[in-house]
């Protein structure tokens, strides 16, 4: 579907709001969940696990689009740190909620957004520029141009 | 969310800033959790301790700073009083007696003994391990928990029956404080029930098999609740701690039952109490093997480090290992560290298996791992473990390749120096 949007199309999106705030950003979009401790480096913002689809890649300053967390209970410490060493996710959007999903978004205190109308990973592609308005519980995805995505 | 009187006036600041702290983050992880209600809570495993390097610049402002921060996501500083639930330590990154050995430095290993006298006078019990269930808490079946430490919340829930989320940091430093957590996920009974029928359809009975299909599993089901049947031979403490922490590490498993085994389970039928599985899965050779391949990464044979005890060993394993190392040496090559609680360790030391295994060459270590402590003895090029939770992160904290194997295979790469492990 993705490919009859054109350029600065916007796509919008309703969800609950699990920590508020408004943000906007490029979109870093995984479809598979991330560990905090032993699957990001925390004072890089990277991916840094074996098996991993962003392994190497930053979110730092990006709006984080993944489908939830795994792993550690250290989770929420790590996302914690990447934001008192300023590496944090600009927002989150994340499909499955858990704990450590809700508490590491909690103490990284970026605006994020759960349970969306339609799916994120599918409708959100890595480069999009996302606004998420958590307060009011509204994604707003404008399509990155397509000719921009030839050209990369 | 609703709140009792007594959370009322923890929120107002009646019994002071540091609980006012704790309810205002419990209300804000509550409410992005969706939980209605809080519910009380008397059992409390967390990390308070101050033993990485990031925490360097917060000691010098005092632990309250640390505890403020790291414990209660609070930027302003608030004096911490003692904790209100019994409240343990899990496992920290510097061995008080050998982390000369682990490589680290000297302010770092100071730091945590002093987080550790201000924290252990407040009420934080230094168990210092992941498995405080090894070491005296061992809640009962119903009991609620706030517990950190993956492979020890799915222990606590599925094979004592008690009931905890994978709790952060943060949640848990409020917990101690309150006595309270989010009423949410696992502490709700209609989330115990089961979602995936597994069926093992090879035998599963050494740790290395329940290793491979946790984590087999983990990856399959993610943060599901399976429901095993087949040909698994009777577990163990042992066992089940190596599978639940398999399942924990390439997914998030925190639940799963094993009917006739887990105590909320007799029969398949009182483990789904109802629902209908989801899917039902099978675990055969082919899943086997890539639950093998996949923990292990590592091609060149000689093997520098073997590490043994993740999740902190029982003192049954301590006493297998230093049968198999008695009266010989490893390799002058290769270092051999082997992980328990320290309250176990005393009993090692008493037994004479710490002799055992020193005299082979080999460390005995407590309150820490290589995973958490992300050191491993200095020059090491390739790991050999028997644990898959440090096979899955030892790559990406240490950046090293890693064999994966039986305790036989380890033990037999720390004498000779190579690995010979294979998939039988």
């Amino acid at each position: 579907m993705s490919t009859d949007v054109k350029a600065n199309d916007k796509i919008i999106l309703h969800g609950r709001k699990v920590v508020g705030g408004v943000a906007e950003g490029e979109a870093l979009v995984t479809t598979d969940t991330i560990s905090g401790w032993g699957g990001i480096n925390e004072r890089e913002g990277t991916v840094i696990e074996r098996r991993h689809q962003l392994r190497g890649q930053s979110f730092a300053g990006k709006v984080l689009v993944f489908p939830g967390a795994k792993g550690s209970s250290g989770y929420s410490a790590y996302f914690h740190m990447t934001r008192l060493n300023g590496v944090n996710p600009k927002a989150m959007i994340f499909v499955k909620m858990t704990t450590k999903a809700a508490l590491g978004a909690v103490v990284t205190r970026a605006p994020a957004i759960t349970e969306l109308d339609q799916d994120p990973l599918t409708v959100i592609e890595t480069g999009d520029w996302v606004k998420v308005d958590a307060d009011n519980g509204i994604v707003e995805v404008t399509k990155r141009a397509k000719t921009v995505e030839a050209a990369e | 969310m609703k709140l009792t009187d007594h959370e009322k006036a923890l929120a107002d600041g009646t019994h002071g800033p540091a609980k006012a702290k704790a309810i205002d983050l419990l209300m804000r992880y509550g409410e992005a959790l969706g939980a209605e209600r809080l519910v009380e809570t008397n059992n409390v495993a967390g990390a308070f301790n101050a033993s990485t390097p990031s925490v360097r610049e917060l000691v010098k402002k005092g632990f309250d700073a640390v505890y403020s921060e790291l414990n209660l996501d609070s930027a302003e500083v608030v004096p911490i009083p003692k904790m209100v639930a019994n409240t343990c330590q899990l496992i920290t990154g510097i061995d008080n007696d050998n982390w000369r050995i682990q490589g680290i430095p000297e302010d770092l290993a100071v730091q945590q003994k002093a987080a550790e006298k201000h924290f252990g006078g407040l009420g934080i019990n230094m168990f210092a391990t992941c498995t405080p269930y090894q070491v005296g808490n061992v809640p009962v079946k119903g009991e609620h928990c706030a517990w950190m430490e993956s492979s020890a919340v799915i222990y606590c829930n599925s094979v004592l029956g008690a009931r905890t989320n994978t709790e952060g940091k943060e949640s848990t430093g409020a917990a101690a404080l309150t006595g309270r957590i989010p009423y949410w996920g696992y502490h709700i009974p209609e989330n115990r029930r089961g979602t995936h029928l597994v069926h093992v359809d090879v035998e599963v009975d050494d740790i290395m098999d329940w290793g491979l299909l946790g984590y087999w599993l983990g990856e399959i089901v993610q943060e599901d609740v399976p429901v095993l049947t087949g040909k698994m031979k009777q577990p163990s403490l042992i066992k089940l701690k190596h599978f639940g922490a398999a399942a924990a590490s390439s997914g998030g498993v925190e639940m799963y039952h094993v009917p006739g085994v887990t105590p909320e389970a007799r029969t398949v039928e009182e483990a789904f109490g109802g629902n209908k599985p989801v899917e039902t899965l099978r675990y055969g050779p082919a899943e086997r093997k890539i639950a093998y391949d996949n923990l292990n990464c590592a091609t060149e044979r000689k093997v520098d480090f073997v590490m043994l005890g993740c999740p902190h060993n029982a003192i049954e394993q301590v006493w297998l290992i230093a049968s198999m190392v008695e009266g010989k040496k490893i390799s002058p090559d290769t270092q051999l560290w082997v992980h328990t609680p320290r309250a176990l360790r005393e009993v090692a030391e008493r037994n004479g298996y710490v002799k055992m295994i020193t005299d082979a060459g080999g460390v005995v270590m407590s309150d820490t791992c290589p995973a958490i402590s992300r050191h491993a003895p200095k020059g090491t090029r390739v790991i050999a473990t028997d644990s898959a939770k440090q096979a899955h992160y030892l790559p990406a904290i240490l950046g090293l390749p890693v064999w994966f194997g039986t305790v036989q295979n380890c033990v037999d790469a720390a004498l000779t120096g190579r690995w010979n492990g294979g998939l039988q």
